[in-house]
C-alpha cells in the first residue's frame, strides 16, 4: 500500500491545523509555512501523476480495511490530472496572495490549506459518501474564502453561494441514501457492480438517484440551469481567491466523470449512460448563455466569470459525446482552461490596481501605468482563452472539434464552439480597448506594480504555451487517461482481494 | 410504519422548501434546518425501519444496518456547523446591508 496517495490530504490538514492554532504567528511564518506547503504538494502531485502513469490502480484502504467494506483512497490517471491541476494553481495563487491580500482577513492561510485538503480528497477518494465529506471540508473553507476581504457585494454574493450549496448538500445526501438504500454498497467500483446487476423494479429509483445527483454536480460544476451563482460569487472574490476558483467548477465536472463513467457508464444496463442525454443539449445552451453573459458583462471580473461559464460548458460538451477522443480533448481543455482562467482573473486585479475607483468596470478610467507589459499579458490570456492559434486553448478546441463524427452532432457543435470562440474574442477585444485605449491622460500615482504578483501572473499564463510546448507527451496521458477510465474491468479489481495494489 | 413516515419526511420537506423560498434569511436558515432533518430521517430510514433487532450481522436472520446511523451522524454534524455558519453570515448580511433580504434589496412591489 502506497501511503503517498494519503499525503495530498494530510499535509494540508496538518499545516492547515497548526495554522490555525498559530493564529498569532508573525505574517512571514504563516506566509512561508503555506507557501512551502502547497509547494510540497506541487511536487507529491507530479511524483503521483507518474505513478499513475504506470496503469495500475491504486488503492489507499483506510484502516487496512478490505473494499468495498471501508474508505478507499483511489488514485488513477484522471484523480492525478486533477491533483496536478489543483496544486499547481493553488501554488501560484498562493504567491499572489502572499504580497498583501492575505492581511485583509484573518486565517487567510488556514482555510487556504482546508481548501486545498477538501480539493485533493474530493479527487482522490473511492467512496461516494466521503465524496460528500470532501465536498464539504471544500465548501466550507470556499465560503470563508469568498468572504475574505468583508464588503456588502461579497456578504451579498456569499449568502446566495452559502444557501444554495446548502440545498446541494441536502440533495446529495438524499441522493447517496437512495444508492445506498438500494445497492447496500457506497465504494463507487462496487456500487458499479450493483448498478449493473439491478434488476428492472429497481431501475427507475437508481436513475432518479443518479440525476438527483447530477443536480448536484451541475450545481458546483455550474451548467446551465444552476450557473447563475457563479458569475457574482467569482466577481466579487479577491483576486488570489477568484483564481483558485477557477478549480471548483472542475470539481463537480470531475465527479459528473468519475460517476457516469464507473457506476452509471457502458455496462450499467438500462441506465447506461442515462446522463449523456441530459448533457448533451445543456453544454451547448450553456455555452451560447455564457457567451451571452460575457458579451453583456460590464467589467473585466463579470467577463472572466462568464468565460469560466463558456469553459463549463465546452468541458461538457465533450463529457456528453463520452467517446475516448473527446474525453482525452475535455482533459486536456480542463488544465488549460483552469490554468488560464486563474492567471486571468490575477490580471484582472492587476489592471484594477492601477485603475483605482473604476477598477476593471469597462469605462474610461485613468492611464495604466504599464500599459505595455499589461496589455502583452492580456493579450496573451484572451488569444488563449478565446482558443486561438498557436496557444493552448487551440489545441483543446481542436481536439474537441475533431473528436466529434460527422453528422447532427457535429453539425450542433461546431457552430456553437466555433461562435462562441468568436463571440469570446469580440467581447475580449472591447474589454481590451477600452481597459487599455480609451484612457484619461492622468495616472494613479500610487499604484505600483508589485514584482511577487506580476510572478504569479505571468507565471500561470505561460502555462499555456507550455501547454502547447509539452503537447505530445500530455496529449499521451489524457488519451492513456480516457481510455483507462472506460475500461470499468479494471476499477472492479480493486474489489478483488489483493486486486490492486 | 412507512406511510407515517414517508409523510411526516414530506411535510417536513414541503415546510422547508416553502421557507426558503420566502428569501428572508431568517426563514431561510429555519427552512435550510427543516430539509436537513428531513434528509437525516431519510438517510436513517435508508438501514430499514425496523424494531428490536440487534446490529449484528449473523446474530439472527434479521439485523438493523448500523452504516445509515454512522452517515447520519456526519451528515447531523455537517449540518449543524453549516447551519451555524450562515445564521453568522445572515447576521452579518443584515448588519452589512440594513435589510435581511437574500438579494441584499428589497423587491420592488
Amino acid at each position: 500500500m502506497n501511503h503517498g496517495l494519503i499525503l495530498p490530504i494530510l499535509l494540508p490538514m496538518f499545516i492547515g491545523c497548526l495554522l490555525l492554532f498559530g493564529a498569532r504567528l508573525s505574517m512571514p511564518v504563516k506566509r512561508s509555512l503555506s507557501l512551502s506547503s502547497t509547494a510540497v504538494l506541487v511536487l507529491l502531485s507530479f511524483w503521483l501523476m507518474w505513478q499513475a502513469d504506470q496503469g495500475v490502480l491504486q488503492v489507499y484502504a483506510l484502516g487496512n480495511w478490505q473494499p468495498p467494506f471501508g474508505i478507499i483512497l483511489l488514485l488513477d490517471r484522471l484523480s492525478a490530472l486533477l491533483l496536478v491541476a489543483t496544486t499547481v494553481l493553488a501554488f501560484f495563487a498562493l504567491l499572489y496572495a502572499t504580497r498583501g491580500d492575505d492581511e485583509r482577513g484573518r486565517n487567510f492561510h488556514a482555510l487556504f490549506q482546508f481548501q486545498l485538503m477538501g480539493l485533493n480528497g474530493a479527487f482522490l477518494t473511492g467512496d461516494l459518501f466521503n465524496l460528500f465529506v470532501f465536498f464539504e471540508i471544500l465548501l466550507i473553507a470556499s465560503y470563508s474564502l469568498l468572504l475574505h476581504g468583508g464588503g456588502p457585494d461579497r456578504v451579498r454574493a456569499g449568502l446566495h453561494y452559502v444557501i444554495l450549496n446548502l440545498v446541494g448538500s441536502a440533495l446529495f445526501l438524499l441522493a447517496v441514501g437512495v444508492l445506498y438504500g438500494i445497492t447496500g454498497t457506497l465504494n463507487m467500483a462496487d456500487m458499479a457492480v450493483r448498478v449493473a446487476a439491478a434488476n428492472a423494479d429497481q431501475a427507475p429509483l437508481l436513475g432518479a438517484a443518479g440525476l438527483l445527483l447530477l443536480v448536484v454536480f451541475g450545481l458546483k460544476a455550474a451548467f446551465l440551469p444552476l450557473y447563475f451563482w457563479l458569475p457574482r460569487a467569482y466577481a466579487s472574490a479577491t483576486a488570489p481567491v477568484a483564481a483558485l476558483f477557477a478549480i471548483m467548477t472542475k470539481v463537480g465536472l470531475y465527479s459528473i466523470l468519475r460517476v457516469y463513467t464507473l457506476i452509471f457508464g457502458d455496462d450499467a444496463g438500462m441506465l447506461a449512460n442515462m446522463a449523456q442525454e441530459w448533457l448533451w443539449p445543456l453544454a451547448l445552451l450553456t455555452i451560447g448563455l455564457g457567451v451571452i453573459g460575457a458579451l453583456a458583462a460590464n467589467s473585466l471580473h463579470g467577463l472572466l466569470a462568464y468565460l469560466v461559464v463558456v469553459s463549463v460548458g465546452t468541458l461538457l460538451a465533450g463529457i456528453a459525446l463520452g467517446t475516448p477522443q473527446a474525453l482525452a480533448a475535455v482533459l486536456y481543455y480542463l488544465l488549460h482552461s483552469t490554468w488560464i482562467a486563474g492567471g486571468l482573473f490575477l490580471l484582472a486585479d492587476l489592471i484594477a490596481r492601477q485603475r483605482g475607483e473604476k477598477a476593471t468596470q469597462l469605462i474610461q478610467g485613468p492611464a495604466l501605468q504599464n500599459p505595455h507589459l499589461l496589455g502583452i499579458l492580456f493579450f496573451v490570456g484572451a488569444i488563449s482563452v478565446a482558443g486561438l492559434p498557436p496557444l493552448s486553448g487551440f489545441i483543446g478546441k481542436l481536439l474537441l472539434l475533431r473528436a466529434v463524427e460527422p453528422g447532427l452532432q457535429a453539425l450542433f457543435l461546431w457552430p456553437v464552439v466555433l461562435g462562441g470562440g468568436l463571440a469570446t474574442l469580440i467581447a475580449l477585444s472591447r474589454a481590451g480597448s477600452t481597459l487599455f485605449w480609451r484612457v484619461g491622460l492622468s495616472q494613479l500615482d500610487s499604484a505600483e506594480l508589485d514584482r511577487g504578483r506580476l510572478l504569479a501572473c505571468i507565471g500561470l499564463l505561460l502555462l499555456s504555451p507550455l501547454l502547447v510546448g509539452l503537447a505530445a507527451p500530455l496529449l499521451a496521458y489524457v488519451e492513456a487517461t480516457a481510455s483507462q477510465l472506460l475500461d470499468l474491468q479494471l476499477y472492479r479489481q480493486i474489489l478483488l482481494p489483493g486486486g490492486a495494489s | 410504519m412507512e406511510a407515517l413516515f414517508a409523510v411526516a419526511l414530506g411535510i417536513l420537506t414541503a415546510s422547508g422548501v416553502y421557507l426558503l423560498l420566502r428569501a428572508r434569511t431568517f426563514p431561510v436558515v429555519m427552512g435550510l434546518t427543516l430539509i436537513s432533518y428531513a434528509v437525516n430521517l431519510f438517510l436513517f430510514a435508508m438501514g430499514r425501519l425496523q424494531t428490536g433487532v440487534t446490529t449484528v450481522i449473523g446474530a439472527s436472520a434479521e439485523y438493523a444496518d448500523p452504516l445509515p446511523q454512522a452517515l447520519v451522524l456526519t451528515a447531523i454534524v455537517i449540518g449543524f456547523a453549516m447551519t451555524a455558519f450562515v445564521v453568522v453570515l445572515a447576521l452579518r448580511s443584515v448588519g452589512e446591508m440594513k435589510t435581511d433580504h437574500v438579494d441584499g434589496r428589497e423587491s420592488a412591489r
